[in-house]
């Protein structure tokens, strides 16, 4: 029975980290760019829907809209003003560091603005636990909402990409910036629009990380983030239904580990599975093969 | 020829720069006019300035992305600690304890960057990145629940816990998993940390202007095209990575030694060290040794300058940052600055072209 619920928790967790990573692996699909500072996005929505919830008393459902839109509008302005300028730059990793400036910007704001302490952030979920096997396992509402938000947006957001023309111009922008643009799309539109859906999908995956985990910290992204970009490159970075999968399969091994190996050494197995499937196959399990051309 | 000449001096200038920089520091240490806290950041600075170097070896001269620098460190570290430990009642000789420490934090992070190495540098760019980075953590880690004592019968290993390493009663543990290292001499001085950095300035500005180094950069500028004039791409890879691991322990043996008790914590050996280090390559210029120096100086001088500002450096810190990477690279900020330059020295516009060519060109990319 404990092993059913190790497993749940597991895909409980993947699930968060799926989410988080869809939008890790969209934005690097378009603008070819590691965010690093996608964890501490997910930290900011956290601490907005704290501050609505539990300071100012005001009801969840508000909370959870203000993070969403707050989170959105983050990330629309982060690209404008600190990617943006950098998309023609002779080297990629100064976008890198340009990313990593934003995540410390982030974490020092929001430690000045509420401080180094750990906020116990209160759920924003109030469904009750569901009981099965005559109470030998229970599903906690938190679990159960988590992993059913994870399969809608997963849904929507596969619908969104190939159904849609904002979605089918992703696509080509991701694929030739030049030639979609002499198609007519607007391309700094698409990437605007592209930090838009990870960042509100970094607001929603925040809401569940701390609902489930409700130590919330200038700092609570980082590690999240950090997985979550290992799980996006481990399903093949750019695929979404490879972020999914990827997601997922973390967070079973990192529940398992936990549960069965050792707590202090999960990271490191978490780390050392990305690291065998990568050297198996280079582009992860969904990746695209890319051929060099002389 | 000529070039040949001009790239000898240019290294003669920065190894210059490291001598006058200790000199004048001694020189306000003696008459008084460093404050104690800023004496205590000299060790950790050469650890960082070695750090820098070396990953620009990785990163500007290889041309491949390392996030894994500190582990590389935090090897050497443990190394030379746990050596220096073990034999701090055999071998009573200071320098000579401390120069086999070194030696073998050298060996150590070299041999790990060695096996890391050889199958990860199949990868390339981003993918290459978060595999360095996966590793670093692994070697944090695993150092984390590692506990190794000694007693009369010898070294006795556990991944679990002080108790399973079954010690005899005066055993000593020198390992104590998250607790670390205790203990370990205090040998690093800021004048070893000179000489640390001279030398790891002579290693690797004479392997850029080697046979090897131009190897390593013709990997770096075009694979397939080195590949084809018959450069194993493996071995000179393998050889710039693993010297870069090497002198990242160096390092490591640096810090380590400066530090009563020395723990893996995710401040000084977790990524976000790795990516600190990265940032003093990137903001000093890919492939440019000095620029790397002179930005590992003034980025960690940086914040401690600032303590007067107290919960705003950290925020000041990032806000340069961003506006420094802005200023730097973005396309539009370089045309700025060339119509501003073009303004201010007309009449010096030849000049630089000129020199641009033939000395500046060949050790930026």
């Amino acid at each position: 029975m404990s092993f059913i619920s190790y497993l749940i928790n597991g895909i409980s967790l993947g699930s968060v980290y799926a989410i988080i990573a869809l939008g890790y692996t969209m934005v690097y699909g378009i603008a070819k760019m590691l965010n690093f500072a996608h964890g501490d996005v997910i930290m900011f929505g956290s601490y907005a829907v704290f501050t609505i919830v539990s300071t100012l008393s005001l009801p969840t459902w508000l909370g959870m809209l203000v993070s969403i839109i707050l989170c959105t509008v983050l990330g629309i302005t982060i690209e404008a003003v600190a990617y943006r300028p950098l998309r023609q730059a002779s080297s990629s990793l100064a976008v890198l560091i340009t990313a990593i400036g934003v995540s410390y910007l982030l974490q020092n704001v929001a430690l000045l603005i509420f401080g180094a302490n750990t906020k116990s952030f209160s759920s924003v979920v109030s469904m009750a636990p569901l009981k099965l096997a005559d109470g030998g396992l229970t599903i906690t509402g938190e679990t159960i909402v988590t992993i059913s938000c994870c399969i809608v947006i997963m849904i929507v957001l596969t619908l969104f990409v190939n159904k849609t023309k904002a979605g089918q111009a992703m696509l080509a922008v991701s694929e030739d910036k030049g030639a979609a643009q002499l198609m007519g799309i607007n391309v700094n539109g698409t990437i605007s629009l592209t930090f838009a859906i990870g960042s509100a999908l970094a607001a929603v995956a925040g809401m569940l990380l701390c609902s489930a985990y409700p130590a919330l910290t200038p700092y609570t992204g980082s590690m999240p983030g950090i997985k979550a970009f290992v799980a996006a490159v481990f399903g093949g970075i750019g695929s979404i239904p490879g972020a999914f999968i990827g997601g997922i399969i973390l967070g079973i091994i990192e529940i398992f580990s936990k549960a069965y190996i050792s707590s202090q050494l999960s990271d490191a197995i978490v780390f050392l599975v990305l690291i065998i499937v990568l050297l198996v196959k280079p582009t992860g399990i969904l990746g695209k093969k890319i051929q060099e051309k002389v | 020829m000529k070039t040949f000449v001009s790239k000898n001096k240019d290294n003669l200038i920065t190894y210059g720069i490291v001598v006058v920089a200790y000199a004048v520091m001694e020189i306000l240490i003696k008459a008084g006019l460093i404050s104690s806290l800023m004496q205590g950041l000299l060790v950790p600075l050469c650890a960082y300035v070695i750090l820098a170097v070396s990953l620009n070896l990785t990163v500007g001269i290889l041309g491949e992305l390392s996030l894994g620098h500190a582990g590389f460190m935090c090897v050497g570290a443990f190394t030379s600690a746990f050596f220096s430990k073990i034999t701090m009642n055999v071998i009573t000789v200071t320098w000579i304890r401390f120069t086999l420490a070194i030696v073998i934090g050298f060996i150590a992070a070299g041999l790990i960057g060695f096996l890391i190495g050889m199958p990860v540098l199949r990868l390339k760019g981003d993918y290459l990145a978060i595999v360095t980075l996966a590793f670093g953590e692994i070697i944090k880690n695993v150092i984390n629940v590692l506990y190794i004592g000694k007693d009369s019968k010898g070294l006795h290993f556990s991944m679990k816990d002080a108790v399973a390493l079954n010690l005899e009663p005066e055993g000593d543990v020198i390992i104590n998993g998250a607790q670390g290292i205790t203990g370990t001499p205090k040998n690093s001085t800021f004048t070893i940390g000179v000489i640390l950095i001279l030398i790891t300035l002579f290693i690797v500005l004479n392997l850029i202007k080697s046979r090897d180094g131009r190897a390593i950069m013709s990997i770096r500028d075009n694979v397939i095209a080195a590949e084809s004039v018959g450069i194993n791409i493996t071995k000179y890879k393998l050889l710039a990575f693993a010297l870069s691991a090497a002198l990242a322990g160096v390092a490591g043996v640096l810090y380590s030694h400066n530090l009563s008790s020395l723990m893996a914590t995710p401040k000084n050996f977790g990524y976000n060290m790795s990516i600190m280090i990265l940032v003093f390559v990137v903001l000093g210029g890919i492939g440019n040794i000095r620029g790397s120096i002179i930005s590992a100086v003034i980025l960690t001088l940086l914040p401690e300058l600032l303590r007067g500002l107290s919960n705003y450096r950290m925020l000041i810190y990032a806000i340069v940052l961003i506006a420094m990477m802005l200023f730097n690279w973005a396309p539009k900020a370089q045309a700025f600055r060339d119509r501003l330059l073009d303004k201010l020295m007309f009449w010096k516009k030849k000049k630089v072209t000129v020199t641009e060519k033939e000395g500046g060109a060949s050790d930026e990319r």
